[in-house]
């Protein structure tokens, strides 16, 4: 049973909105969770987590103010409507500018879950993170590993003052596994994606990543590492998987088309962008095989919704088309702000957040070459997997990412793996250095689990969906020798 | 009082434990642990309001023991009495469903030896109206942006064999830029247990000459070794991130994924001024943790650059087969501390002579964990340097180097004084932690790009 399961909770948590003000939301959150995790074949306390609670926001005479509480009681609501009132009043002629929610949003979501998590009872969830621990520690030079599962299921209400209502009803599921190998002071540590194998759904997510297969495979590359040379240093071609393309969009692409960081909300923490307005329609971001879409509609990837916490309604829409800068990331408010055209992607970590910029799911779209097609196509390269590393700096411009597991790549064929791989560039030079994009086939729907930004901090969850993709004349080198 | 708590928090906190306490079963054990606040916030851009309100929260954890089995959650409380103990009910009637499914823990340890502390630091914080006057006037005619909060926090930790410990405090922490242009700015914090209109003055003026600073045309400098002095919040950013890699826990020692392996191993070592603690009797964190064991006063991680001792929680000590010293789960350190050196505080100008003064970094991650190499960007307030004198601002460069070279061969001192920095952050809730930093003057840092 959920806390939000009728129409009367909806008028209830109305009827608390303040009546003498210009426009009101509540924005009720109710979240459980549950992480399960083995280390070193030992399981770890099982934890559960209850979280809920609401805040209300109040715009009355140009003011803004919000309020949050977990008093759900009559009492608890009028008092938070009280303090956001307040609030309002006392920034009434201080606001940079804002606007309210659309009128009457209105609508649902719910993620799609083919296998019901509870399906599979708790001792199957056990007994499966005992077996993959038992893949992960095959040799004596693994020194650390473990495997995790995290359900977290989120239901939302946004209700209105104009009488409004959007219900979200979102499931999420995050594995994970990992495995440290050390010899002397050489340790190497492979995972499943570096947390990028999540999504939304229920237990067929495992099958989505080949949870169940892929333990003995990650322990045997960290083994392979600590025997494997240095990357090399050298620029050459770059050729990233998907699992460090995830990051190399997240850093370079979505946090520069913030429209907040734009607008200079975020210049003190987490920084401003390279991208002016200016550059909106015109700019040349990356090669003409760059297309990047908004897209909150993928079928079980982490950050698709049907509306934003703003209560806009969310659709597919290219930002980046053929290489050229078309759209920011940005709600209704940063939009109105700047004069930008956004997106729908104002959102909130939790009831106790307000709502801001985020960059929601944000995907490469696929090209027509295979990945054997771009390997062959280098003499001299280095393909990356698995991000460990990630440096930019607050412009998002100058770059440097790690990877754990690199493989060397000499013409045209992989020649073996190579240890501490890192990269560094800049974003708007490389990204016009994309010379091929891989085809549906390597196409994998990941996501973002932590990603932190805003003042009050948030930590959110964002989606990323990419095929393997090549650069060329990157700085490529490796760690200490 | 900011933010709107009223209620004796303490005393609401202890009944509810006591009340679930009263109704566990046979020989079941309970551990509580309670973190809360009641926050005003401020968001600026351009000294206008951006987002403003008032957070309250009180986030309740378990851990339902019974033998060696237990089972852990967490619950947001709602500070009304009936709808709390329901809420306890229900998690604990969870908790001990779950309970059944699993075997003994062999690295379950808590605390059996009840020992109770209090502490509260009153403060005084200007109401809402005030502080978002004295920002507003603060900032006219510049481009401030950043955050203030204000108001109470509390930690508790409870247990059914009569333990008690709680940790309030109402402070305030504004974290500030005046904004130049693009990535230039004056940034500042103000932070404290109560506001004073003085020196939050002398803040400002410090800031608005920087500022002035910064108008010079910025230079830009080619990749390569600077003599560098790096400011306390510089060392802060590099140091912070070592220890939350695990550069000072067991378990990353004890799994050979500390990115000091190095300096344990007895290959690297940092220069004999640099000392790291553990403070917590310097810092602003409570002194007790979630299985109710208490912090001593410090704990030598790196004594005279060589590895001292670790952060280690109850389980790790379990499994490594040690004594706990009271550290969270995580191994972070919460109160980090550096120990002062001899250059002069008022004379860093001169000690650097010429070369960068890094007021920022921003944005470190490891090039090789391994090797403790960090890789970051310099940011804010970062100037070159000519005979103590101030040329230019630069434009921001990476630098890639390794904890033994820039605290190690190439350390040529730290300030004659550490910095208390309160930490500003806010996931989740208002961190307590803090670190107390000297500056560092190196004499060749390398920057990359």
């Amino acid at each position: 049973m959920t806390l939000i399961e009728s129409q009367t909770l909806a008028d209830r948590l109305r009827r608390a909105l303040p009546d003498d003000v210009d426009y009101a939301t509540l924005r009720l959150v109710d979240e459980r969770s549950e992480q399960l995790r083995v280390r070193r074949d030992t399981l770890e306390p099982l934890h559960t987590e209850f979280d809920t609670g609401a805040m209300i926001t109040v715009w009355n005479g140009g003011g803004l103010g919000y309020a949050a509480t977990a008093d759900l009681s009559d009492d608890g609501l009028a008092e938070a409507g009280r303090r956001a009132t307040e609030w309002a009043r006392r920034t009434a002629n201080a606001m940079v500018g804002t606007i309210p929610a659309p009128d009457r949003p209105t609508g649902t979501y719910a993620s799609p879950v083919e296998v019901s998590w509870d399906s599979m009872p708790l001792d199957d969830r056990i007994d499966l993170l005992q077996q993959q621990s038992f893949r992960l520690g095959i040799d004596e030079r693994i020194v650390d590993w473990g495997a995790s599962l995290t359900r977290r299921d989120v239901d939302q209400l946004l209700v209105t003052s104009d009488g409004g209502a959007v219900e979200q009803r979102f499931r999420f599921v995050y594995p994970s596994l990992s495995a440290t190998a050390n010899e002397g002071t050489n340790t190497q540590i492979r995972t499943f994606g570096a947390h990028a194998f999540c999504g939304q759904g229920g237990a067929e997510v495992l099958g989505r990543y080949g949870f169940g297969d892929a333990a003995t495979r990650i322990a045997e590359q960290a083994v392979e590492l600590l025997s494997a040379p240095n990357c090399p240093t050298d620029t050459m071609d770059v050729l990233l998987a998907p699992d460090q393309m995830v990051l190399q969009i997240h850093e370079s692409i979505g946090h520069p088309l913030e429209l907040d960081r734009i607008l200079g909300d975020e210049r003190n923490y987490a920084g401003t962008s390279f991208v002016t307005p200016d550059m909106f329609g015109s700019f040349q971001y990356g090669s003409e095989l760059l297309n990047v879409t908004y897209d909150p509609t993928v079928e079980g990837q982490l950050a698709s919704f049907g509306f934003d916490d703003d209560g806009t309604p969310a659709e597919r829409q290219y930002l980046i088309r053929n290489g050229v800068l078309e759209r920011g990331l940005g709600g209704a408010v940063s939009q109105a702000r700047s004069g930008l055209p956004g997106v729908a992607t104002s959102r909130a970590a939790g009831w106790n957040r307000p709502p801001i910029d985020r960059m929601s799911n944000l995907n490469v779209e696929p090209g027509d070459s295979t990945v054997d097609e771009l390997i062959a196509s280098i003499e001299r390269g280095v393909y990356f997997h698995t991000n460990n590393s990630w440096s930019i700096d607050d412009s998002r411009n100058k770059f440097q990412f790690g990877c754990e597991y690199g493989q060397l790549i000499e013409n045209g064929d992989i020649v073996g793996a190579v240890r501490n791989p890192s990269y560094r560039g800049i974003s708007s030079a490389f990204w016009r250095n994309l010379r091929g994009v891989a085809d549906n086939d390597s196409f994998t729907v990941m996501g973002t689990p932590n990603c932190g930004k805003g003042e009050l901090n948030q930590m959110i969850g964002t989606g990323h969906a990419s095929p393997a993709c090549l650069f060329a004349d990157v700085e490529v080198f490796g760690g200490e020798q | 009082m900011s933010g709107g708590a009223e209620r004796d928090e303490q005393t609401y906190f202890d009944a509810l434990i006591s009340d679930a306490t009263a109704h566990l079963v046979g020989d079941e054990v309970l551990l509580a642990t309670l973190t809360g606040e009641c926050t005003d916030f401020i968001r600026l851009n351009n000294t206008d309001v951006r987002q403003a309100g008032t957070i309250e929260q009180r986030r309740l954890s378990l851990d339902l023991i019974e033998g060696r089995r237990h089972a852990a959650g967490s619950t947001q409380l709602t500070g009304v009495a009936d709808t709390d103990r329901h809420r306890i009910d229900e998690l604990v009637t969870t908790l001990r469903e779950q309970r059944a499914h699993v075997g003994d823990d062999p690295y379950l340890l808590y605390n059996t030896d009840p020992t109770s502390t209090e502490r509260t630091e009153a403060g005084t914080v200007p109401d809402a109206d005030a502080a978002l006057a004295d920002l507003r006037t603060a900032g006219k005619g510049k481009d401030l942006v950043g955050i203030y909060a204000a108001g109470d926090t509390f930690s508790g930790f409870a247990n059914s064999l009569g333990q008690r410990n709680w940790f309030q405090s109402s402070t305030f922490n504004l974290d500030w830029c005046f904004y130049l242009r693009a990535d230039k700015a004056a940034k500042n914090l103000y932070a404290g247990f109560d506001w004073d209109d003085d020196a939050f003055a002398r803040k400002v003026e410090w800031s608005s000459r920087q500022l002035d600073a910064l108008r010079r045309d910025p230079i830009e400098l080619a990749p390569g070794d600077y003599r560098t002095y790096l400011a306390p919040r510089a060392m802060e950013e590099l140091v912070s991130l070592w220890g939350y890699y695990g550069a000072f826990g067991r378990r990353a020692h004890e799994t050979r994924q500390s990115p000091l392996l190095k300096m344990v191993a007895g290959e690297e070592r940092f220069a004999p001024e640099v000392t790291i603690l553990e403070d917590t009797a310097g810092g602003v964190a409570p002194n007790f943790q979630a299985e109710g064991f208490l912090r001593p006063d410090q704990v030598t991680l790196v004594d005279a650059g060589r590895y001292a001792d670790t952060l280690v929680s109850p389980r790790s000590a379990q499994e490594f087969g040690v004594d706990t010293n009271g550290a969270t789960i995580g191994e972070y350190p919460e109160s980090l501390a550096i120990a002062p050196g001899d250059v002069p505080t008022d004379g860093v100008d001169d000690a650097l002579g010429t070369g960068l003064y890094v007021g920022n970094l921003w944005y470190t991650n490891f090039s090789d964990r391994m090797a403790c190499r960090t890789t970051g960007m310099t940011r804010f307030a970062t100037f070159w340097m000519d005979n103590g004198d101030i040329v230019a601002p630069i434009g921001v460069l990476r630098f890639d180097d390794t904890a033994f070279h820039l605290l190690g061969d190439r350390l040529e001192g730290l300030t004659d004084t550490s910095e208390l920095l309160l930490d500003p952050s806010t996931y989740v809730e208002r961190s307590t932690a803090s670190a107390r930093m000297p500056g560092a003057v190196v004499d060749g840092m390398r920057f990359v790009l």
